[in-house]
């Protein structure tokens, strides 16, 4: 599903967030992307999602060599893979339902397919019911689950979340990476960057853990 | 298709909207687009009104005979009728000395003073009308030489250059017109193009999630086309109406100077297709003006 193989990320700054970096993380399985912070675990997910190029080495995702993708195939590589963030970024002045649509939206779903789906995505994260609320008027537990909605809703072979439980409590943060640990249950590619290893030992998926731009731990399970 | 037509009247409409949310920046650059576009329209109407006069006065050229003061009125109407069977002249207009003075006493108000005068010193005047094909400057000057040797002309005057000038002037401001349109067009251009960048920019984090869940450029860019053809068209709406005060405003006083002259000219307004036309230039450039500023600051938008 995702194959790094040598990769390097050098910013114009001269920074190098990354270094050779090298894994696999076959269709269907769930990894844990853990590291401190400026490891370079953000760096790794923006490359998945075409954010930031490579500088050096070979990223193939959905068998798609992302070196060679051109700019204007970008967005349509981005609608198979869902993305869920720290900061949730919804749109604020836009209802529950038409921030969960608009993946479906921008890929030109029509009406009533968009509503179906729109609805199953919001029942599988327990928010059925608050299509005509809007974000603010959400826990933020909630609305990081409108954002999970929002990532699943197109259906991708692939989840990414970054930080997705940063301002939670322990039971919300657990509930939320049950949601994850379901998704991948129904066969979808998980990575989840964390600093909080108790969700590691809870679920024991293999870890990729990131040390200064390097990747020291490539796949076990920790214990 | 049918979802596709539908998708372009709700982005329509969410432009609408948008618009509609912030009225006094909306308002501002359609007033601006409006009087932009007003300016090169009036002097346009002013062009094609003052051809349309122009063109009454069949080339202008006449040529006036003014005849030695021993030349009566009754010799001066037997001098009219030969040189109208001439094969150059279309038609010969009389003006006795009789006639002249009392249009001059009319016009002039020197009245009470010629009344004092012992004779009437004004001579006779033939105004001689040259067939439309003999309006050549050769033949003209020919012509008027021959006039000038009749034994009871005492001056054959040529009355063309004020026509000739003011059909320079005219071409002149021809000219100035589409030079003045394509700097006002150039102003539209940024005033609109303006306007989208700061949509754009006040969109920024919408625009980057949109990017970031796969959204096209074409689809980020859509609304904004949409917002600047509404404004160019709603400019250009305000611009028909700004012209249509200024004739009602104007209409009056013209209307006096053509009475004063005799002449039955009405002043023209936009006719129906040039209003469209209008309109339609406003549309096609808020629609370059968006695309032309979204192309360019969605190119450097990259979601972080």
């Amino acid at each position: 599903m995702i194959r790094f193989s040598q990769v390097s990320k050098r910013y114009p700054n001269g920074y190098e967030a990354l270094k050779r970096i090298s894994f696999t993380l076959e269709r269907e399985k769930m990894a844990f992307l853990v590291g401190h912070s400026g490891a370079g675990k953000s760096t790794l997910l923006k490359l998945i999602t075409l954010v930031e190029r490579s500088t050096h080495g070979q990223i193939v995702v959905n068998s798609k060599n992302l070196v060679k993708l051109p700019r204007r195939q970008i967005p349509y590589f981005r609608r198979e893979v869902g993305v869920i963030f720290q900061d949730h970024k919804l749109l604020h002045d836009r209802t529950i339902f038409d921030n969960v649509a608009l993946p479906l939206v921008v890929s030109g779903v029509g009406h009533r397919e968009t509503g179906r789906r729109v609805r199953a995505a919001l029942d599988k994260v327990g928010l059925l019911g608050k299509e005509r609320l809007f974000p603010v008027t959400l826990s933020g537990g909630e609305q990081q689950r409108v954002g999970i909605a929002r990532a699943v809703v197109n259906r991708p072979p692939l989840l990414l979340a970054d930080e997705p439980t940063g301002n939670l409590d322990a039971q919300l943060s657990d509930e939320i990476m049950d949601l994850f640990y379901q998704f991948n249950q129904y066969g979808v590619t998980v990575i989840i960057a964390t600093h909080e290893r108790r969700h590691i030992q809870r679920l024991n998926k293999p870890v990729l853990e990131l040390k200064d731009g390097r990747l020291v731990s490539d796949g076990a399970p920790h214990g | 298709m049918r979802a596709y037509l539908l998708r372009h009247v709700q982005v329509l409409l969410a432009s609408l909207g948008q618009l509609a949310r912030m009225p006094g920046s909306t308002l501002m650059s359609v007033g601006v687009i409006g009087i932009t576009l007003a300016l090169p329209g009036l002097l346009y109407l002013l062009v094609a009104n003052a051809e349309r006069v122009s063109s009454e006065w069949h080339g202008g050229t006449q040529v006036s005979l003014f005849l030695r003061g021993t030349v009566d009125s009754g010799q001066a109407q037997t001098l009219a009728a030969q040189l109208a069977k001439r094969a150059d002249v279309d038609r010969v207009r009389v003006v006795s000395s009789e006639q002249a003075l009392s249009e001059f006493k009319e016009l002039s108000g020197f009245g009470e003073a010629l009344d004092a005068l012992p004779a009437n010193p004004l001579p006779s005047l033939l105004v001689v009308i040259p067939e439309p094909q003999y309006e050549q400057p050769e033949t003209l000057q020919r012509m008027v030489l021959e006039l000038q040797s009749l034994p009871a002309v005492e001056l054959a005057q040529l009355d063309m250059e004020w026509v000739q000038r003011l059909h320079v002037i005219l071409k002149l401001t021809r000219r100035a017109l589409i030079v003045l349109s394509v700097l006002l067009a150039l102003a539209v251009l940024l005033i609109v193009s303006n306007t989208i960048r700061l949509a754009i920019v006040n969109r920024r984090a919408e625009i980057e999630i949109i990017q970031l869940i796969g959204g096209t450029d074409q689809f980020i860019r859509r609304p904004f086309l949409y917002s600047g053809m509404l404004q160019g068209f709603l400019g250009a709406g305000v611009a028909i109406m700004l012209i249509a005060l200024c004739l009602h405003l104007l209409r009056p006083p013209i209307q006096v100077l053509a009475n004063l002259y005799g002449s039955g000219f009405r002043v023209a307004g936009l006719s129906a297709l040039e209003s469209l036309t209008v309109l339609a230039i406003g549309m096609g450039l808020g629609w370059l003006a968006s695309r032309w500023s979204a192309d360019r600051h969605l190119r450097r938008m990259q979601p972080s």
